[in-house]
C-alpha cells in the first residue's frame, strides 16, 4: 500500500526492504512524503519504525528497493531523549550549536551563530535556558532543545523518533502543538509513536507499520479495527469521539481476554 | 630547597621532567574524550596492545617509534573497527586483540630479550633513558593533539555527545573516531616509556575525571584536565627521583591523591547537584513533571486533527 500525500514529494520509498544481518526489518515499503506533510508512523516494538526513519535519512541502506530524495533536501533528526548522557558537560546553547559543525573551524561561536541560537531558542520558548546545564532541563525542555538543535540546521524535513515517549500528558500536548506550529510554518514532519490515542489520532496523516506498510492516510480512514489488528496482531476496538477515532485495546486486562474468548 | 632543586642539575632529569609534564598534559587532554565517550577500557587495551609492537621492534632492532607506531596504528584502527561492528561484544573483542598483543610482547621478551631495563621501563615507566629527542617527540604529539582538538573541536564534541545525530547531521563520525584513536595511539606511544603501558590508562582517566568533578563546562574541562595532568606529571616525576620509585607509579599516585581529595571535597556539591536533578526549571515556572493521567482523545491536541 502506498501513501499518497498531496504536493511535491520530498522523499519517495519504492519497494524498500531493510535487514539487519539475515533478519528482515522492512519489507517492500512504498511511501511518499509530500512537502508540508505531518505524518505519524505507528506500530508495535520491532515493527521497523526507527529503521524506516533511518532509511528516509539514508543512514540505513536498503537491501532492496530505492529511496529517492528531492535534490538538495535538508533533513534533521531528533532522537529519543534517553539516547544521550544528560550529565554531559554542555549547556543548552552549546548543545544547540552542535548542529553547526560544518563550515566554521573555530571552537567558539561567531556573533551571528550566537544570535541564531538565541532566535531558535526564543522561538521554542526556552530562550532563558541558553546558559543552563542540560541536566537541569525537564522532559519537555529536553525535547525542545533537541528540536532547537534540529531547526538550527534549517531542515525542510524533520524526523523524530518517539518524541513523546516517557513524557507526561501536559508535555506531550505541548510537544504536539509545537510540532503543529512548525508544520504550519511549512516544515514537513515525520514522527514515530506507539501512542495511538495521544498522538497518532491527532495527526493529519498516519502510517501503520509492521515490517510492511499496512495502511497510510488520514487517521479516520486508516485507524480501523482491521488495519490495527494486522499492525499490532491484537484485537482493538475503534470508537468515535468528537469526530475522532479512539482506540480501545482489549488486551489490556486479563478479564477482557477471558471475556473475548467466551464471546467467540 | 637545595635538595628539591638538586636533580635539576642533571640533564636526564630535566628531560624526564619535561616529558612527564608534557605527557601528563597530553594524556589529560585526550583523556577528556576517553572518559566522556566511556572508552577508558580502550585506552587501557590500546596501551597493552602497543607493548607487543614495542617488544617486536626492540628485538628486531627497528626504530621504536616506527615499529611500535605501526603496531599501535594497526591496533587502534582494528579496535575502532571492532567497536563499530557488533559481531561480538566490543569489550570482549578488544580484550582479545589487546591482551593477545600484550602477551605476545611478554613472550617475545621472555624468549629473546630477557627482563632488561627497557622491558621494565615499558611496563612501569622510567626516567632513565629519556633522551632529548624524546622531549621533542612528546612535544610534537602534544602540539598535534592540541591542533586536532582545536581544529576539529565541534566535530569531536558532537561525535562524543551524540554520534547518531552527528552522523545524520553530516559529521563523518567514523573518520572522527578513527582520528581520535590515532591521536590516542600516538599519545600512548610517545608517553609509554615514562608512564609505562600498565599505568597509562590511569593518566588518561584521572585528570579528566577530576576535571569533570570540578566543572560542568566542556571547554573548562579540557583546560582543567590538561593542567591537572601536567601538574601530576611534574610532581610525580620529582617524587619519582626523591623516593627512588619508577615514574609511572608516582605520577599515577599523585593523580589518585588529587582525585581522592577532589572527590571528598566535592561530595557536598555533588549531593546538591543530584538534588537539583529533581528541581527542573519548569516550563512555566512550575515543576515540569506532573502526575501522568490516562491518555484521552480529547484535549488540546484535537486541533491537530485536520485530516
Amino acid at each position: 500500500m502506498s501513501s499518497a500525500g498531496g504536493g511535491e514529494a520530498l522523499v519517495a520509498l519504492e519497494r524498500v526492504s531493510c535487514a539487519y544481518g539475515s533478519q528482515p526489518v522492512l519489507l517492500d515499503v512504498d511511501l511518499r512524503l509530500a512537502a508540508g506533510q505531518f505524518s505519524g508512523v505507528v506500530g508495535p516494538s520491532g515493527s521497523g519504525k526507527t529503521t524506516l526513519l533511518k532509511a528516509i535519512m539514508g543512514t540505513t541502506r536498503p537491501v532492496a528497493g530505492t529511496v529517492r530524495r528531492r535534490p538538495g533536501l535538508t533533513t534533521s533528526y531528533v532522537p529519543q531523549v534517553d539516547t544521550v548522557d544528560w550529565s554531559f558537560p554542555v549547556t543548552v546553547g552549546e548543545c544547540v550549536l552542535m548542529a553547526r559543525t560544518a563550515g566554521r573551524r573555530l571552537p567558539w561561536p561567531s556573533r551571528a551563530e550566537r544570535a541564531e541560537v538565541a532566535e531558535v531558542l526564543e522561538r521554542l520558548g526556552i530562550a532563558e535556558l541558553v546558559g543552563r546545564h542540560i541536566r537541569e532541563l525537564s522532559g519537555g525542555q529536553q525535547q525542545r532543545m533537541f528540536i532547537a538543535r534540529a531547526l538550527l540546521a534549517r531542515p525542510q524535513l524533520l524526523l523524530m523518533d518517539e518524541p513523546t515517549s516517557g513524557v507526561d500528558v501536559k508535555t506531550r500536548h505541548e510537544v504536539l502543538h509545537l510540532l503543529d506550529d512548525l508544520n504550519g510554518d511549512g516544515l514537513s514532519i515525520v514522527v514515530t509513536t506507539h501512542d495511538l490515542n495521544g498522538i497518532a489520532a491527532h495527526l493529519p496523516h498516519v502510517v501503520c507499520l509492521n515490517r510492511e506498510v499496512i495502511g497510510a492516510g488520514p487517521p479516520r480512514e486508516v485507524l480501523t479495527a482491521e488495519v490495527l489488528e494486522r499492525t499490532y496482531g491484537a484485537t482493538m476496538e475503534v470508537l468515535e469521539h468528537g469526530g475522532m477515532p479512539v482506540i480501545v485495546d482489549h488486551y489490556r486486562s486479563a478479564d477482557n481476554v477471558v471475556r473475548m474468548r467466551r464471546a467467540r | 630547597m637545595d635538595q628539591l632543586l638538586a636533580p635539576f642539575e642533571f640533564e636526564f632529569f630535566r628531560n624526564g621532567l619535561a616529558v612527564a609534564t608534557l605527557a601528563g598534559a597530553l594524556c589529560g587532554l585526550i583523556g577528556v574524550y576517553v572518559v566522556l565517550k566511556g572508552m577508558s577500557y580502550i585506552g587501557h587495551g590500546l596501551s597493552h596492545a602497543i607493548f607487543g609492537g614495542f617488544a617486536a621492534s626492540a628485538l628486531l632492532g627497528v626504530n621504536f617509534f616506527l615499529g611500535a607506531g605501526a603496531w599501535g596504528v594497526a591496533s587502534a584502527l582494528m579496535i575502532n573497527g571492532v567497536t563499530r561492528r557488533r559481531v561480538i561484544g566490543a569489550d570482549a573483542a578488544i580484550g582479545v586483540i589487546t591482551t593477545a598483543s600484550f602477551a605476545l610482547g611478554l613472550a617475545l621478551f621472555a624468549l629473546f630479550g630477557g627482563a632488561g631495563g627497557s622491558f621494565d621501563a615499558a611496563l612501569f615507566g622510567s626516567i632513565l633513558g629519556v633522551a632529548a629527542g624524546d622531549v621533542w617527540v612528546v612535544a610534537a604529539v602534544t602540539v598535534l593533539a592540541a591542533a586536532v582538538v582545536f581544529l576539529r573541536y565541534r566535530a569531536l564534541l558532537f561525535t562524543t555527545f551524540d554520534p547518531e545525530v552527528a552522523e545524520v547531521s553530516g559529521v563523518p563520525v567514523a573518520r572522527v573516531d578513527a582520528l581520535l584513536m590515532l591521536v590516542l595511539a600516538a599519545s600512548i606511544l610517545a608517553t609509554m616509556r615514562v608512564l609505562g603501558v600498565t599505568l597509562i590508562a590511569a593518566t588518561l582517566v584521572i585528570p579528566a575525571s577530576v576535571a569533570r568533578m570540578l566543572s560542568d563546562s566542556f571547554t573548562r574541562m579540557l583546560v582543567l584536565a590538561t593542567a591537572i595532568g601536567a601538574v601530576c606529571g611534574f610532581v610525580g616525576m620529582n617524587l619519582s627521583y626523591h623516593l627512588d620509585v619508577q615514574s609511572g607509579p608516582t605520577i599515577v599516585l599523585v593523580g589518585a591523591t588529587v582525585f581522592a581529595a577532589v572527590f571528598l571535597a566535592s561530595g557536598g556539591r555533588r549531593r546538591h547537584r543530584r538534588a537539583g536533578l529533581d528541581e527542573h526549571v519548569g516550563d512555566h515556572g512550575r515543576p515540569a513533571l506532573v502526575p501522568s493521567a490516562a491518555p484521552s482523545a480529547g484535549g488540546p491536541g484535537d486541533r491537530l486533527a485536520r485530516g
